[in-house]
């Protein structure tokens, strides 16, 4: 802005310079200010407004970020106003609602070109700036020039901040004190705004350009350099607080909401016209006038508790998930203390999913369960729904299966019961409903029901639950018949390794599949085989997810202590019923993954665990091996199988329409003996075409060792 | 507002109210116009009525909360010593005071601003918050925004993050403890203007 006014002057001709214009150059700094900011803000309304109504066209909507606030620069510009405020205000202004109303990837988007552009165009400042530096020509030295600008640039900076802290304490609650203006003055690092606009200037106007280049090219690097490299061991040593990242918990959030509507209150009484009363009056006219304005409806409506309650849960249950541990103990242990490792494709799905559904969207996972049947295209909003299915888990455990479900602790030992006890089961369906899988799909969903019923107390209630939903029942009966495979092949007591043959079905659940099999697999620690890779990329083009798809999804994201847990449950009601009940997508996972994590809680190496749950898998293959032909034959009427299977599979989700079932199944092979004990429900599919049969071959031994 | 000629002598106790709450001279000179204000038919004390003629407070959800965590348990009207040590709850800390070592914790510690505010919460004074109480908070401040379900969970959630000895119910250590990132004096402190 400074700049600005200090050109036109130069413009005028210094020898024109009356009293008059600096007056005007003071009333010229203002207006070029204010105006910049208010253009910004005018392009923030219509940003905002402009974002409001871009829900069907989503692809567009960062277009519309960059477009309109390059426009509000050349607006800006055009008017000779400060650009860069106008650029900047906008940004702020439309930084809540735009955020709001823009998808989650759009927002990705967003941030992440800008960081790009931001440092490109950072990187070629200094790239300029050091040709500079050494080609002589540019520049013109003047030594007392340039040393007497060091020396002022910091007196004139510790001065400017001693004096406007000193102003501001007296408003200020928690004043700032010595140490902060000490790092605020020695933090001013000038850079390439300064430098770029050191060499616009007019060389013909302004006769010391060079002088002024020279002197410029020190100041930065002295400033970049010395006091950015010096600051931090200045700061450590005169021991400012660090802002020291916490995991926000609901708890500050809600209460920190409560201190502000106390205070708000207080001030009420005690007659005071404080902060709080101002933001609080600026809050109600943003809730009333412009929140109605700018933001989409559906977000309207939503509470900012409620996001953030929200978005500590997602994060949570992806750091869980991530580290592997379970998340309905973990949960209840350990809320705030887990590493955040937060994985961001997911968690940004998730919100993403969240945020598109809705203020309607509760997170009891009842609903979520059924509300993924309608947007079955997408892989992500698949995995959205699964992550949002922990949630069901998690409350659900807390309410019914405190006493059921292994803690931790006991979890070998419980999971051995029921791993055993469903073996039995399984045995006997597996035997009579051997051949008849493909028939009883319907009919399957009866018996797992009733299976699952008889399956235990534990698992009524999750079966009771997920047997609503028709979609569900579809996954569980093709995972049923792929239990009945490995029926016969359990011997052991541990996993019996279903295959899930599935004949190509495009729009079979693929990607759920490949999810739910990575899930499942990471509880197997059998031998990685390649397709664990592939556990989060199988889910590309699955046409479309169907809500057992999404539970197995859920069951995927499922840490592997989780998983065991459901293993077991899934493994109880697919042993009882072969045929594959109508149990949600979840139990045959579970029952898979309880198998796995019988023996074995944790072998928490997803990219491992993928690769033991193929070679579950591939042991059920070769015992299903006689049944693949069949299987293939059944391609259309064992599409639900064949989505079930895919969960199961996230080998051949690998494998799948590309073609031959390469690469997965011969690990598998080898993986069922290794991973033995944990494939619980691996159910293979050998989704393609035919070589499923060849690929199960080579896995046949494995199928027992579930 | 308040009385013509409102002096310091007006005022009952002014010298150990100043003691006891650290409030100015004139800050309590302010208080007590303000205090005269509010109470319309110059009793000396205040009713609840009287609050309620105040704006704001009909919009906020937790005012009726607030309003009477001004009565002491058991009494039905305030008189000014009351009000002005509720209100010296909020004033922000000094950090160079002079601390006088028999001088019991001065009432705007930051212990005592987590008092007050656990004490909205905790609104038949057993000393826990439950979970019934905390819904009661969360349903007034999200209002209809939220289902019924949704505000369960958060509720769950904001029980199992502080409930450290698994009673259920979050105890006043508990509540300090989960809010011990927080600057507490930024955030429940009040510039009382001169």
């Amino acid at each position: 802005v400074l700049y600005k006014v200090y050109i036109s002057f130069v413009e005028v001709g210094a020898e024109n310079v009356q009293t008059a214009d600096y007056f005007k150059g003071v009333a010229s700094f203002l207006i070029v200010s204010i105006g910049g900011t208010l253009v910004g803000l005018v392009f923030a309304v219509i940003l905002g407004f402009i974002t409001r109504f871009t829900k069907k066209v989503r692809i567009i909507e960062p277009l519309f970020v960059f477009l309109l606030v390059y426009l509000a620069y050349l607006t800006a510009e055009l008017f000779s106003l400060s650009a860069i405020l106008s650029m900047t205000f906008c940004g702020i202004g439309a930084n809540k609602y735009v955020e709001a109303n823009i998808s989650q990837k759009s927002r990705t988007t967003v941030k992440y070109t800008m960081k790009t552009l931001a440092s490109i165009a950072e990187t070629i400042i200094f790239i300029f700036l050091g040709i500079s530096a050494v080609d002589k020509s540019k520049w013109a030295w003047d030594t007392g020039l340039v040393s007497c600008t060091l020396i002022f640039i910091f007196v004139f900076r510790a001065v400017g901040v001693i004096g406007q802290t000193w102003v501001l304490n007296r408003f200020r609650l928690v004043p700032l004190d010595k140490i902060d203006q000490v790092v605020m003055s020695y933090g001013g690092l000038r850079g390439a705004v300064a430098f770029a606009l050191v060499v616009l200037l007019d060389g013909n106007q302004v006769k010391a350009k060079d002088y002024f280049v020279a002197t410029t090219i020190v100041v930065v690097f002295f400033t970049v350099m010395f006091q950015g490299l010096t600051i931090k061991p200045l700061v450590k040593w005169l021991k400012v607080p660090r802002s020291t990242s916490r995991k926000p918990t609901i708890n500050e959030e809600i209460h920190e909401r409560a201190f502000d509507h106390i205070l708000t209150a207080v001030e009420d009484i005690a007659g005071l016209q404080g902060y709080h009363h101002w933001r609080d009056k600026w809050e109600q006219f943003d809730k009333n006038y412009l929140s109605k304005l700018l933001l989409r409806k559906s977000v309207y409506r939503k509470s900012e508790l409620w996001e953030a309650y929200q978005k500590i849960n997602i994060r949570d249950a992806i750091s869980v998930i991530d580290q592997g541990g379970n998340v309905l103990t973990s949960a209840r242990l350990s809320l705030p203390s887990m590493a955040s490792r937060a994985s961001f494709p997911e968690v940004t799905n998730v919100t993403n999913y969240l945020r598109e559904n809705g203020s309607g969207v509760c997170l009891d996972l009842q609903v979520i369960d059924n509300v993924p049947g309608a947007k079955v295209e997408e892989d992500t909003e698949t995995h959205h729904v699964l992550a949002e299915n922990l949630y069901k888990p998690r409350r659900r455990y807390q309410s019914h299966y405190s006493r059921h479900f292994m803690p931790l602790g006991e979890k070998e030992r419980q999971d051995r019961e029921v791993f055993q006890r469903n073996m039995k089961s399984r045995m006997e369906t597996f035997k009579s409903t051997r051949y008849k899988r493909h028939k009883k799909e319907r009919s399957l969903k009866k018996r797992r029901g009733s299976d699952a019923k008889e399956d235990g107390s534990d698992k009524p209630r999750r079966n009771v639950s997920w047997q609503d939903k028709d979609p569900v029942v579809v996954p569980v009966e093709s995972e049923e018949d792929k239990a009945e495979h490995s029926d016969p092949e359990k011997e052991e007591d541990i996993g019996i390794t279903f295959v899930a043959r599935k004949a190509e079905t495009p729009k079979q659940r693929p990607k759920s599949v490949p999810a739910a099999l990575d899930g499942c697999q990471s509880p197997t620690a059998a031998p990685p085989s390649p397709t664990s890779g592939d556990s989060h990329l199988p889910w590309k083009g699955s046409v479309g997810s169907p809500p057992p798809c999404v539970s197995v999804e859920a069951t995927k994201i499922i840490p592997v202590d989780l998983q065991q847990a459901w293993n077991q449950s899934i493994s109880s009601l697919e042993s009882i019923s072969s045929p594959p009940a109508p149990a949600e997508p979840i139990h045959p996972r579970v029952s898979a993954l309880s198998r796995l994590g019988g023996p074995r809680p944790a072998s928490y190496t997803p990219p491992g665990s993928v690769g033991s749950s193929t070679s579950s898998i591939g042991a059920p293959v070769s015992q299903g091996s006689f049944g693949f032909p069949e299987k293939k034959k059944e391609d259309e009427e064992e599409e639900e199988e064949g989505g079930a299977s895919q969960e199961m599979q996230p080998l051949m989700s690998s494998l799948r329409p590309p073609g031959p079932l390469p690469p997965p199944p011969p690990p598998l092979g080898s993986a069922p003996n290794s991973g033995r004990r944990r494939n619980p429900c691996v159910y293979l599919r050998s989704l393609v075409t035919m070589p499923p049969t060849g690929s199960a071959e080579p896995h046949s031994r494995g199928p027992t060792q579930l | 507002m308040g009385s013509s000629s409102s002096s310091m002598d007006n005022i009952p106790n002014a010298e150990e109210l100043m003691q006891e709450t650290g409030f100015s001279a004139a800050h309590l000179l302010r208080l007590y116009e303000r205090f005269e204000f509010l109470d319309k038919d110059q009793t000396g004390e205040l009713r609840p009525e009287d609050f309620g003629a105040v704006g704001g407070l009909a919009l906020n959800p937790i005012g009726d909360r607030i309003i009477s965590a001004f009565f002491s348990p058991g009494r039905e009207t305030v008189d000014f010593p009351s009000f002005v040590r509720v209100l010296a709850h909020f004033r922000p800390n000094d950090t160079n005071r002079t601390r006088n070592g028999t001088q019991q914790e001065p009432v705007n510690s930051r212990t005592r601003k987590l008092k007050f505010a656990f004490q909205l919460y905790d609104q038949d004074r057993d000393g826990k918050i439950s979970r019934a109480e905390l819904l009661q908070v969360l349903r007034a401040m999200l209002g209809i925004q939220v289902t019924e379900e949704q505000l369960q969970s958060i509720a769950e959630r904001a029980i199992q993050e502080a409930d450290l000895d698994r009673d259920d119910a979050i105890s006043f250590d508990e509540f300090r403890k989960s809010l011990e990132k927080v600057n507490i004096d930024h955030k429940m402190s009040i510039r009382f203007l001169k």
